[in-house]
């Protein structure tokens, strides 16, 4: 790692000024993406920003039908969640499947989703429920938030500090994991939600995106025979050494058919 | 350069260190403490030999930094044993032949101590899953697997003779 400087904030307010006056700062959340490539010499940031000591990020609450999820709350603690359990047992379930046991108590939902690693879990929840990301200055729309690999709507120095879900009437996921790391080689989340039913899909592209052929045929029946036979074009899709772009295709339409199974 | 005092409990005592931000748990606990049965087998965050414990957690140190965990209690390898009597975990391991170089056998025991506290029950399966953070190049996992299983029925008979 290339030596820098550590502040450990203890509000918002604070750390958002500090990024601002520095902009080769970055801000540390759980660290399981960050300190990896540190360690690589991939980045080189002046200071890391500890959101660890914030007040207030870190939480799960549930207001009517919304379920909110502060952006420094860990995977083990959503898995592990009476309120998530009960409102939303499919984000639950996600967390739960998450790398492994000592990444779930370090990494954060904030991290992951700003990371928007094309393989992570999260996204998939976040756009598949038409979630609101909430940061220090604004709300972003879950299909403005994802916009390219490795890329959010996020400006520099801006910071998520919760994720706000609409309850959907029924909800899941399914992924075909790595087996090695637990990344989704390709990962469906399948949502009926107050505005239509959704879909996303994660691992297969250059990011988290809606299958949107998949959305109307279960709009116009919510059941696993529906998605029978419905493709989703190799062409944008990734080819890698754990699955060609036609395997990816593949995938997708046996998981969303699975995910449909498990809730209709 | 910068350096960071850090102050926390390691294994019940009160510890305090000048540290480089950049330096990690791992190397605050090998390094400046000489507790070298934290192991590193990777350093990327794969294997899980260096296990510990922060705050009653299992995490891999050698992707925390020193500065995260300032103020935090921490546990290792040689705080599991009281009083010169091995953790029902580690005397699993023993008994049960959970280990061949035991290169790995520090993160192990140090995972599934925890697991054992969160789930005292555990099925085979979620013996298997929990430890997917922890890689052995030796044992092929199966005596890894009964040696966890060994200790969690001693750890229930211990709670219910306790009662
Ligand atoms: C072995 C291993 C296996 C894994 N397996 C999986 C898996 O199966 N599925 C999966 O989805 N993920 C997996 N991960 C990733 C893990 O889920 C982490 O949570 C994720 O990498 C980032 O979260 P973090 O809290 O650790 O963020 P950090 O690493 O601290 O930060 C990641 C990035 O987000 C930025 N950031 C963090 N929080 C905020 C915030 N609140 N506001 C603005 N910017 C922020 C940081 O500046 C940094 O650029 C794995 C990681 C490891 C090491
Ligand atoms: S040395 Fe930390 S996970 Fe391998
Ligand atoms: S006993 Fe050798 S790596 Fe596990």
């Amino acid at each position: 790692m290339y030596a820098f400087d550590y502040t450990r904030p203890t509000s918002v307010a604070d750390a958002v000024a500090t990024l601002a006056s520095d902009s080769d700062a970055t801000v540390l959340a759980g660290g399981m993406t960050l300190i990896p490539t540190l360690k690589q010499r991939l980045a080189q940031p002046s200071q890391l920003v500890d959101l660890g000591a914030l007040p207030g990020l870190a939480g799960i609450r549930r207001e009517g039908d919304t379920l909110i999820i502060g952006a420094m709350t860990r995977h083990a603690d959503v898995a592990r969640s009476e309120i998530v359990a009960a409102a939303l047992p499919a984000l639950a379930a996600l967390a739960d499947g998450i790398g492994d046991a000592q990444v779930r108590h370090r990494g954060t939902i904030g991290g992951s989703i700003v990371n928007h690693d094309p393989a992570a879990d999260y996204p998939s929840a976040v756009l598949g429920l038409g979630a609101t990301v909430v940061t220090d200055r604004r709300q972003i729309a879950a299909d403005d938030f994802f916009t390219g690999l490795f890329a959010t709507a996020l400006e520099e120095g801006e910071i998520v500090t919760e994720v706000r879900f609409p309850l959907p009437k029924r909800a899941a996921y399914v992924k075909f994991p790595n087996p090695a790391s637990r990344y989704a080689v390709v990962g469906v989340f399948v949502a009926e939600t107050g505005s239509g039913v959704r879909v996303a899909v994660t691992g297969a592209g250059p990011g988290v995106f809606r299958a949107g052929n998949f959305e109307a045929a279960l709009t116009a029946s919510f059941t696993p025979k529906a998605v029978e036979g419905l493709v989703w074009s190799a062409d944008d899709l990734n080819s890698d050494m754990h699955a060609s772009a036609g395997y990816r295709a593949h995938l997708i339409g046996v998981l969303a058919k699975r995910a449909v199974a498990t809730i209709a | 350069m910068t350096t960071l005092s850090v102050s926390l409990t390691v294994n019940g005592k009160k510890v305090s260190a000048d540290v480089e931000p950049r330096t990690l748990l791992v190397q605050l606990l090998r390094e400046n403490l000489h507790l070298t049965g934290t192991h590193v087998g990777c350093d990327t965050s794969q294997c899980g030999a260096c296990t510990v414990h922060v705050n009653g957690d299992s995490v891999k140190s050698c992707t925390i930094l020193a500065a995260q965990a300032d103020g935090a209690d921490v546990r290792t390898i040689e705080g599991l044993a009281q009083a010169g009597v091995l953790h029902a975990v580690q005397e699993a391991f023993r008994e049960h032949h959970g280990l061949q170089c035991g290169f790995c056998t520090p993160g192990m025991v140090m995972s599934s101590a925890d697991l054992l506290v969160k789930n005292p029950n555990p099925s085979e399966h979620e013996i298997r899953t929990w430890l997917e953070g922890n890689i052995c190049r030796c044992t092929g996992y199966h005596n890894i697997v009964k040696a966890v299983q060994h200790a969690a029925q001693t750890l229930r008979q211990t709670a219910q003779a306790a009662e």
